[in-house]
């Protein structure tokens, strides 16, 4: 059949449609104009402003702390969650936990959102937890969360991986849990260093969840970025926004090469 | 430690936190939603009536729903949500097959990076990526300065504040959520098909309609329910994008929640909007495994 050219053109469309805007963002960070529609020549000064101004740099160190905290818990969670996912005779309970971690996946953030708040306003008034919301209920729902997300990707490589490494050290006589440990969790690697990092982008992406479960005084990075733009377009929000592009396309290029040596 | 309690630690961790922060607010969501609105602490009463140990009355009932029927509220944003959400689907899904078919058409040493290009937007801030549209379709954006300043109209589009708006911030914040499915069916689709179709005297949309969509269904499907699912209940891109005549099912319910504290009627709708997703889901499940008998 002869290649149609009308797919190919499609493609470069939709990379024009992908990359415009990211490129215009770009390009009006370094806008010497308080208008960010309106070129006024080169600079770098909203990139000053950007580091002087006290709200978006706690909200940044605030919201990193919670992103790696909420990654790594749903790390462990996710992990064992797979494992035993994986392990299991598919008993009635189990399939029901397979069920539970598919929930997060599915429902849309402002459900989600909405009905933590609920739970935590209601544990507050029967157990007296959590007396605040701020930062650890933050940490929770993101948590939860990503949980679902890092048991996919851990059980998609558990599925791959070579039983017979596990049973030959079993049959060595080594015991179930250096098993896991010196065995399982080694091989496990790549996807728990690509959970960590979807579980860590997930959180530092989500403004919904953040935004239910939060309380006074615990401000994300998105939550200011959010309503920084509710109240206008601003030349800081491009600076941020470079910032932020260049570490995540910086992220995956590394993610790329390494994938490409193991291979 | 035995094998068994390993195991038991492994599966009973993850097992109590999900039940903990999954089931437990959902089920406390459902009963909200059953409850009267009041002014107070939290603003609605609670369910069950205790007095001395004894249950002595229950406050259950579906007056919220109730009220988001009589008022016009559900209607209108079950109807604006879906449609805007199935539109969203249904342009990544004509953008997203052909870029997916063009990048598994490839040689496949450059299919790597082109799949890259397609997932860098997807690992940048979602909210930072919206804001970038805004400053191109605002009234007085890019888009309108350029055509303004070229002569080609007069007086700049209304773009922003619209569901236009919203569905350009949609299609463009779930566009990858499309193609990387389809690109995954169609990358193992065996190009023998294609040549004994064209060999047998099939035409190209021939070809298209009776070989290459029905083997890429899979994807289709996969890639429709990941971007139909958060369109659905999407907040932020009406929020930012649609001005406040938005009327999507997200947004709706923050206005509810926040702006008129009623949280059972919040509660009503957010339980819509779960009925919403998992009802798709659901006949989608059925559909797939359908799929699935027909080529074993």
């Amino acid at each position: 059949m002869k290649q149609s050219r009308f797919p190919f053109a499609l493609l470069l469309f939709g990379y024009a449609f992908l990359y415009a805007p990211i490129a215009i963002l770009v390009t009006y960070s370094f806008n010497e104009s308080k208008l960010v529609t309106v070129w006024g020549g080169f600079s770098v000064r909203w990139y000053g402003e950007l580091l002087h101004d006290a709200a978006f740099v706690d909200a940044a160190r605030l919201s990193f702390e919670v992103a790696a905290i909420s990654a790594t818990l749903s790390l462990l969670l996710g992990t064992l969650a797979a494992v035993s996912l994986s392990r299991g005779q598919g008993c009635l309970t189990q399939s029901f936990f397979a069920f539970l971690l598919g929930v997060p996946l599915v429902l849309p953030d402002v459900v989600i959102g909405l009905a933590l708040l609920l739970a935590f306003v209601a544990a507050a008034d029967v157990v007296g937890w959590p007396a605040e919301r701020g930062a650890v209920t933050i940490v929770i729902a993101h948590a939860t969360i990503a949980t679902a997300y890092v048991a996919v990707v851990v059980r998609a490589r558990l599925g791959e991986l070579d039983r017979s490494l596990e049973e030959a050290a079993q049959d060595l006589g080594a015991r179930p849990l250096s098993v896991f440990l010196r065995i399982t969790l080694p091989l496990l690697f790549p996807a728990l260093l690509a959970g960590w990092l979807l579980a860590f982008t997930l959180s530092l992406d989500d403004v919904v969840v953040a935004q239910f479960v939060t309380g006074p005084g615990a401000t994300t990075l998105p939550m200011e970025i959010f309503s920084s733009v509710r109240l206008g377009l601003s030349p800081k929000i491009n600076a941020l926004g470079t910032l932020l592009v260049a570490a995540a396309s910086a992220a995956v290029w590394i993610a790329w090469r390494l994938s490409l040596r193991q291979k | 430690m035995s094998l068994q309690r390993f195991q038991r630690l492994n599966f009973g961790l993850p097992f109590l936190w999900m039940a903990l922060f999954v089931l437990l607010p959902v089920a406390i969501l459902l009963m909200v939603s059953l409850s009267e609105s009041r002014i107070g602490v939290p603003p609605y009463k609670p369910l069950l009536e205790w007095a001395e140990g004894r249950l002595v009355g229950v406050n259950a009932g579906f007056a919220s729903y109730g009220q988001l029927i009589e008022d016009g509220t559900l209607a209108l944003t079950v109807v604006e949500s879906l449609s805007m959400a199935g539109l969203t689907t249904l342009i990544c899904l004509l953008l997203g097959w052909p870029m997916a078919w063009a990048i598994a058409r490839t040689r496949p040493e450059g299919r790597g990076p082109l799949l890259l290009l397609v997932m860098v937007p997807f690992w940048t801030s979602f909210l930072v990526r919206i804001y970038a549209w805004m400053t191109i379709l605002g009234d007085d954006g890019l888009l309108n300065s350029l055509l303004l300043g070229l002569g080609l109209i007069e007086t700049p589009f209304l773009i922003m504040n619209t569901d236009r708006a919203v569905l350009i911030g949609m299609v463009y914040a779930y566009l990858p959520f499309m193609v990387l499915p389809l690109y995954a069916v169609l990358e193992r689709l065996d190009p023998a098909l294609l040549e004994a179709a064209g060999d047998l005297g099939a035409r190209p949309l021939r070809i298209f309609f009776s070989v290459l969509l029905p083997l890429s269904m899979p994807g289709v499907l996969a890639g429709s329910a990941l971007v139909f699912m958060p369109a659905l209940g999407e907040y932020v891109i009406p929020d930012l994008m649609g001005g406040g005549g938005s009327a999507m099912m997200g947004k709706m319910m923050w206005d509810i929640f926040a702006m008129t504290r009623d949280w059972p009627g919040a509660a009503a709708l957010a339980v819509v909007l779960l009925a919403s997703v998992a009802l798709p889901l659901a006949l989608l499940s059925r559909l797939k495994r359908r799929l699935e008998g027909d080529a074993a």
